[in-house]
């Protein structure tokens, strides 16, 4: 409980310097911004090492790197901060891709650079906060103050229908995470003032005060991850959004939904969860079947991807609610893969963007003869989109997949289609990106990728192919964690 | 306590209203003897003689309730922190309006002697202990508001918004007054202890009683703009030039309160079980019709007058839980929803300038590029009145929230939180245009250095506020435990 407070410092110095961008950056000579940005994000994702490096396997699913102290007393609020096996990975790949993100803006963003990179950098810290809050108030805090910087990102350096989408995104996700205060205050009310998420998880409460507790929380959660049929927020804030936001909204921030049914609906109200398990199990496989469909048809790169985010996001929440430890660790490992692989593909249609300043399918056509190291790293990361073995989306998705199996012989059918909607959206889009003849002038005076987009397509083929060749380091931290949720979850509270 | 004899010791605890009434006297004075160029001395001197006051009243912080005057007159922990509150927000609104009453030749003595003889009244009012005294506090407060609506003489808005306000003011006024007068029918006492006491006792002739009570919430969700009895609030906060609108908007809500907490929760205590209900259905009146009307507003007075009619709404969940967590809730909330319409009054009177009003929404288009600190600040506030943390309006909202979910209200809270979605969307929209637009022209802003200093220490204290809350909230719990 002691110690040193790593995870303050892994949540308040991204902040920190976002403060600082804010306050020394000038619009007229944006470089230092961006270098002490870079700096910034760089220290920000090396403190978060320790939290894996020191994390004790052997704690069975305790939380750890505790920090506690009083925040609000009238109230019982308290600065509760640690981290289990889930939520760690989590906070280190959050902050493995904020460095990303500002490698990503360095020549692309133009305008109101060191506000760009302030929102980006203060975000970073507000999730981490998120991730790491263990008081249901801070976690709210957290969570809806992230709200504010995603709004101006999308807002303000999003494409033509940016307002739209900015707004759109924002009041979904309000309605649903106020619904989630209301139940927070319910909570608190029965545990006699205590807004401490681990004393709910161990509060009995009847299966209609469940329902109801779920239904509230699944409103905010779903509404993040995002499921169908709430999720036509997503496809708008990701097409609008710049290259970095979309990076952020699908790799981390759809995250917190999937982080959030783990964290309280599941262990807050484990009797609602199994009785509904079936609604939320037709939603994801829903999300997985039709959504698939409809990446398919999509004339936009980004759309398309976005899309195929939900559809990726339907398997972690089916893995979820299977109630058993392939499903739950497959839907966990699903999720930290999909963050680098939407990261990839995202920053891939951004490098064609930045380039040609479309993101119709139709205006490609032959990259692959004019950008042939664009072309491999392009093939790479689609492949791991569609679930490839030996890449980081095939580890989650077999997971689940066998967790259904054990379940329904028609869950698992119903889930299996994504690898040939996964393989038939993403190789399809590639095929008519990449190959085939030039189709028009701007594909022919397209140059390779530079160093700086050779960086960061780089790192994340050492994440997806890493993972997806040995993930043992990711699931010996998960499966503690997860064994004890499930043997929490198992035990009814009634 | 209701001797009669007159010592050193019965005006102790009113010292901050008589040093009140002696400074503004000595204003009222010192003004006739200062030429139009040097107003700001008188200008220093109201400044002065708010915070002065201020520090007076802070001074006895921490004192034990007191009665004095013979029941008359109440110095209790919860006036002491609302007198603090409504001071300094008169001497805020003083240092944002100078600028705007200079270009606009208002910047005279009247403005600031009416200004202070308001406040006199809050003061009054915040510290009544007697029917009587409520309604000399409240009308000292009225009349000059009046005074100052009207005081731009040659605009025939502002004139018709003083008319108004006045009308519809004497109409509410006359409701209080004849709801006292039943009251003391009924309980044979204007004294609120008194009256407090026979209606617990059951000596109280109910009827009677009840419909006093009716008339007596009718005049209360006058003053503070509840549905419906809001209609005088756009037109007003509209029509009034922007320091009087500002000067309306937010001390006066802090004495507001003060006058509910006298009347209901004190005067009326047995008789919660009838004004509860009425609360209720003016919260979700306020609510509903507040954030709704609101989305349809183009100019930012009207809109943050809507926006107002919605916090009240807010205000009065806490006030009906009934509870002394409600009543603590419920003072929080009216501070720090003062402190947070100062921050916006206060950007829309930098953003003014001689000749042109800047108070359509539209003059708010791309703030961003123009003043980036200047946009944060509206940023900061505008989310703070929609309740997003981190900014203390989110944790003014959460507890009224909580404790009308500890009175039952479960069903309210859901509402509460349903209408504060839709109440998002307008405030977004200030944010939208601030920061998504490009702006029509490159008029720089002007304002006076101390001005702008103080902008940015308003503004940081909302987030400030936001994320340290406990002091604020523990003050409010200690003086509400002290005066209930």
């Amino acid at each position: 409980m002691t110690g040193f407070p790593m995870l303050s410092l892994v949540t308040w110095l991204p902040i920190a310097f976002g403060l600082l961008v804010l306050a020394f950056g000038t619009d007229k000579n944006p470089t230092p911004a961006r270098w002490l940005a870079l700096v910034g994000s760089v220290l920000g994702f090396l403190v978060s090492i320790p939290l894996w490096t020191g994390f004790d396997l052997t704690a069975g699913g305790a939380m750890q790197f505790r920090e506690f102290a009083p925040w609000i007393p009238l109230f019982n609020i308290h600065y509760h901060l640690g981290v289990d096996g889930i939520s760690m990975p989590l906070i280190v790949l959050n902050s493995f891709m904020t460095v990303l993100v500002v490698i990503a803006h360095w020549e692309v963003i133009t305008e109101k650079v060191s506000q760009y990179l302030a929102a980006f950098l203060i975000m970073s810290g507000l999730i981490n906060g998120t991730f790491a809050a263990l008081d249901a108030i801070l976690f709210y805090v957290f969570f809806e103050a992230m709200l504010i910087p995603m709004f101006l990102i999308i807002g303000v350096w999003g494409g033509p229908n940016r307002v739209y989408a900015a707004v759109k995104f924002f009041l979904y996700t309000l309605l649903g995470s106020l619904l989630m205060l209301a139940s927070f205050i319910y909570l608190y009310q029965q545990t006699n003032g205590s807004f401490e998420i681990l004393d709910y998880h161990k509060l009995p409460l009847t299966l209609t005060a469940q329902v109801l507790v779920f239904l509230a929380m699944f409103a905010s959660f779903a509404v993040k991850v995002p499921m169908w049929p709430v999720h036509t927020w997503l496809p708008d804030a990701h097409v609008e959004a710049p290259t970095g936001g979309s990076v952020i909204l699908a790799a981390i921030t759809l995250k917190i939904g999937g982080y959030g049914f783990l964290r309280f609906n599941m262990p807050i109200a484990p009797d609602a969860s199994s009785a509904l398990s079936g609604l939320v199990i037709g939603l994801s496989l829903v999300a997985v079947v039709y959504i698939g469909l409809v990446a398919l048809v999509q004339s936009d790169m980004k759309k398309l991807i976005a899309y195929s985010s939900i559809a990726h996001m339907g398997f972690v929440t089916l893995g979820f609610f299977l109630f058993n430890q392939d499903g739950v660790l497959g839907g966990l490992i699903q999720m930290v893969s999909h963050g680098f692989v939407s990261a990839a593909m995202f920053l891939c249609v951004g490098v064609l963007y930045d380039r040609v300043h479309s993101r119709q399918i139709a205006d490609y056509g032959g990259v692959a003869n004019t950008m042939p190291v664009f072309a491999a790293f392009f093939v790479l990361f689609a492949m791991a989109n569609a679930g490839l073995p030996a890449t980081s989306g095939f580890v989650g998705e077999f997971l689940v997949i066998l967790g259904a199996l054990k379940v329904s012989f028609w869950y698992a059918i119903a889930a299996g289609t994504t690898l040939i909607l996964g393989a038939a959206y993403s190789l399809w889009m590639v095929r008519r990106v990449l190959y085939g003849e030039i189709a028009n002038p701007n594909v022919a005076a397209l140059k390779d990728v530079n160093a700086r987009e050779l960086t960061f397509l780089v790192l994340l083929a050492i994440g997806v192919l890493g993972l997806g060749i040995y993930p043992r380091p990711l699931s010996d931290v998960m499966v503690p964690t997860v064994m004890q949720l499930l043997d929490h979850v198992t035990t009814s509270k009634l | 306590m209701n001797t009669a004899t007159f010592s050193l010791l019965t005006i102790l605890p009113a010292i901050p209203e008589i040093a009140l009434l002696l400074l503004v006297c000595g204003v009222l004075l010192l003004d006739l003897f200062v030429s139009e160029r040097d107003k700001h001395v008188t200008f220093w001197l109201a400044v002065g003689s708010a915070l002065g006051v201020a520090g007076l009243t802070a001074a006895t912080l921490g004192n034990p309730s007191v009665v004095t005057f013979g029941g008359l007159f109440v110095a209790d922990p919860m006036s002491q922190v609302l007198k603090i509150g409504a001071l300094v927000a008169v001497a805020m609104t003083f240092i944002y309006g100078r600028r705007y009453l200079e270009d606009r030749g208002l910047m005279r003595g009247e403005f600031f002697s009416l200004a202070l003889f308001a406040t006199l009244g809050m003061l009054v009012m915040i510290s009544a202990n007697h029917f009587l005294t409520l309604y000399l506090g409240l009308e000292l407060l009225a009349l000059s508001l009046y005074a100052m609506v009207a005081l731009q003489r040659d605009s025939a808005r502002a004139t018709e918004a003083a008319m108004k306000y006045f009308v519809l003011g004497a109409l509410a006024s006359g409701m209080l007054l004849y709801g006292m007068s039943m009251l003391y029918g009924s309980t044979g006492s204007l004294e609120l202890n008194r009256v407090a006491d026979a209606i617990m006792r059951q000596q109280a002739n109910e009827t009677l009683a009840a419909f006093g009570l009716v008339f007596i919430v009718a005049g209360i969700a006058f003053k503070l703009g509840a549905v419906p009895f809001h209609m005088w609030v756009p037109d007003i906060y509209h029509g009034a030039s922007t320091p009087a609108t500002l000067f309306i908007a937010s001390a006066p809500k802090i004495a507001a309160f003060a006058f509910v907490m006298r009347l209901l929760a004190h005067g009326m205590e047995g008789m919660i079980a009838e004004w509860q209900p009425m609360l209720v259905m003016l919260a979700v009146a306020s609510l509903a019709l507040g954030n709704l009307v609101a989305i349809a507003q183009t100019n930012i007075k009207r809109m943050l007058a809507y926006s107002t009619i919605s916090h009240m709404g807010f205000l009065l969940l806490g006030i009906l839980s009934a509870s002394q967590i409600g009543y603590s809730a419920g003072m929080f909330y009216v501070l720090t929803y003062t402190l947070t319409t100062l921050g916006a009054f206060g950007v829309i009177l930098l953003l003014a300038r001689s000749g042109f009003e800047a108070e359509e929404l539209e003059d708010f288009r791309g703030l961003n590029q123009r003043s980036r600190w200047h946009a944060f600040v509206m940023l900061l506030v505008v989310f703070s009145l929609a309740g997003i943390p981190p900014t203390v309006g989110f944790f003014a909202k959460l507890t009224v929230l909580q404790a009308a979910f500890d009175a039952g209200f479960a069903w309210l809270v859901v509402f509460a939180v349903l209408m504060s979605v839709i109440g998002a969307f307008y405030y977004l929209r200030v944010v939208k245009l601030m920061y998504m637009d490009a702006p029509v022209g490159e008029m720089p802003l002007v304002m006076r250095g101390d001005a702008r200093v103080l902008l940015s220490a308003n503004a940081v204290a909302v987030l400030i506020l936001g994320i340290l809350p406990a002091p604020l909230l523990n003050l409010c719990a200690r003086a509400i435990a002290g005066s209930f």
